[in-house]
């Protein structure tokens, strides 16, 4: 084994704890009595009392995981089918085109594609709602999928479909049982990827939504804008709680998912 | 045929929803501003056909990018803008790249852990990160008081509401961007070509700047640019760790639409700002092409 040199170790502890402080004394904050952030007034969960009793915050939050579900489910569907296009349809006209308007949305700013989002839907004279949130959010989480997707896709050794295919199935058949089940981790991470970005968008949702359709995102900024509120705090602590709780089952059962196999696979051998 | 089909289902929905909405904003910032819904003209009349589209070409006027040239807001905005950006994409880089150094070095069996950690914060609403720092970085916060509990300083610095507070967020949420590209250049490293170096009589400090780190400019630039792109139309950080000195595009286009609701001068705003980027977004999506068909 090698070991970990100080410098290394010191740069590790360093980054880390910038990375995470912030978010663990937002927690910690989280259960303090005093409304004010920096006085310590003792431990109380009055906060998250209050939380559950906010009924526009939880109002926002349904809205926010209908979205996030909705869209993050199109994105997928349309970025894997994108990933494919790319990396087996070979050339076709306006690939160029076609690749660059895939990978764009990663990197434009928020504020040009909610605004164009949104100059789009007047001019075809369609409401703000939550549609065009979830029109919005496919669109730019479908970039995401690609990337994860075409990622696997660019890995695997492409003569499994070929034989697929030799034996007798349809483009289809070979697609659904040998291309899917292989790519399906990055198809599930892709999904959850763009799960997140949805529920985290800000600034294109409030280009996209109407009045009647407000996500939480909006609803926090507004009342962070304000100033520090302790009911905030509560709400990130549960979101942070969540997400860490997400991502960690998830990690171990993919892990176990890899272990499983390398041992199906020395059986085999 | 289905091959045609599968082409065609993700290739009209980004010709609908990305490029279409695009040079609906181009022909926006050049319409009149007017107090009517929609709060501009002229409008496309296409079932005129082609004398509505002659019409449109006669009312077609560049006022909007005339006054964003007269009224120096907007000049100072973008080249703010782009002082914040590259001045934060420096320093996330100088931030980053220990870490991602120390991620590559570290024993395998750390790595997919190390990872886990640095993704981790993604998944975290990015709108809490930022708010996260406003309870650290305010007069009476956590930094000022621990910075006078050990006797740095004797009153509390003012450091929430300036530019200063807004390089922090930046390099904050922005890390992960820098680091994952940077460690994935840098894993790749095959060790025995450090090895080489060194049996050549190279130092340490020597290997790592002539063989590790041309190694990582892949990860570097592809970070860079991560980094560099969203931040010049950033909104969020400057709105709320900002004060009243830091200008910035993507804020000023953010009021120009929410508290002026002059749409086509945002619109403007917003072709100028997609027209500085589109040379260092085509640089990206080069970059990432490369880096793919090496990888490949």
């Amino acid at each position: 084994m090698r070991r970990i040199s100080w410098f290394n170790a010191t740069s590790l502890t360093v980054g880390f704890a910038f990375l995470y402080l912030p978010m663990v004394i937002l927690v910690i904050y989280s259960f303090n009595e005093s409304r004010l952030v920096t006085v310590w007034a003792g431990f109380s969960t009055k906060w998250y009392g209050e939380l559950l009793r906010n009924e526009a915050f939880l109002d926002a939050a349904w809205v926010t995981l209908r979205v996030a579900v909705v869209s993050s489910t199109l994105a997928t569907i349309l970025g894997t089918a994108a990933a494919y296009v790319l990396i087996r349809a070979g050339r076709f006209p306006g690939r160029t085109l076609f690749s660059g308007m895939m990978y764009a949305p990663l990197v434009m700013p928020d504020v040009i594609l909610g605004l164009s989002l949104l100059l789009l839907f007047i001019s075809i004279g369609l409401d703000r709602g939550m549609v065009t949130i979830i029109l919005a959010h496919t669109t730019f989480c479908m970039a995401y999928v690609a990337v994860v997707v075409s990622s696997r896709l660019a890995t695997f050794d492409q003569s499994l479909e070929e034989a697929a295919l030799d034996l007798g199935c349809t483009p289809w058949d070979a697609f659904r049982s040998v291309t899917l089940p292989i790519i399906a981790p990055a198809v599930i991470s892709g999904w959850l990827l763009g799960f997140t970005l949805s529920l985290d968008d800000l600034v294109i949702a409030s280009f996209t939504s109407g009045p009647s359709s407000t996500t939480l995102p909006i609803k926090i900024f507004s009342a962070v804008r304000l100033g520090v509120s302790p009911e905030i705090n509560a709400l990130s602590s549960i979101l942070i709680g969540m997400v860490t709780i997400g991502v960690i089952t998830f990690s171990i059962s993919s892990k176990r998912a890899i272990v499983r196999r390398q041992k199906e696979e020395n059986q085999a051998n | 045929m289905r091959r045609a089909a599968l082409i065609l289902l993700p290739y009209s929905w980004l010709l609908a929803l990305f490029l279409i909405p695009f040079l609906i904003v181009l022909k926006i910032s050049v319409s009149d501003t007017a107090l009517a819904i929609p709060p501009y003209t002229p409008t496309l009349d296409l079932s005129e056909g082609w004398a509505g589209l002659k019409a449109f070409f006669a009312q077609l006027d560049f006022d909007n990018f005339r006054f964003l040239a007269t009224d120096d807001l907007y000049w100072k905005a973008y080249l703010s803008s782009l002082k914040i950006a590259v001045t934060s994409t420096f320093l996330t880089l100088l931030v980053a790249y220990p870490i991602a150094y120390g991620m590559a070095r570290a024993p395998d069996e750390w790595r997919p852990t190390l990872m886990m950690l640095v993704i981790l914060p993604f998944w975290s609403s990015f709108l809490i990160r930022v708010y996260s720092w406003k309870a650290i970085l305010a007069q009476e916060g956590l930094l000022n008081q621990f910075l006078m509990w050990i006797g740095v300083i004797d009153t509390p610095l003012m450091i929430l509401n300036t530019t200063t507070a807004v390089y922090i967020g930046i390099v904050y949420t922005y890390l992960p961007f820098m680091i994952l590209p940077i460690y994935a250049g840098l894993e790749r490293l095959d060790g025995s070509l450090l090895e080489a170096a060194e049996d050549l009589g190279c130092t340490r400090l020597q290997a790592f700047w002539l063989v590790t780190f041309p190694l990582s400019r892949g990860g570097i630039i592809a970070g860079c640019f991560l980094v560099f792109i969203p931040v010049m139309g950033e909104f969020v950080i400057p709105a709320l760790l900002g004060g009243s000195d830091t200008l910035m595009i993507g804020k000023v286009l953010w009021e120009e639409f929410f508290s002026n609701r002059d749409w086509p001068v945002a619109s403007a705003v917003a072709v100028i700002l997609l027209l500085l980027l589109i040379v260092p977004i085509v640089l990206y999506l080069r970059n990432e092409e490369k880096q793919r068909e090496a990888g490949a």
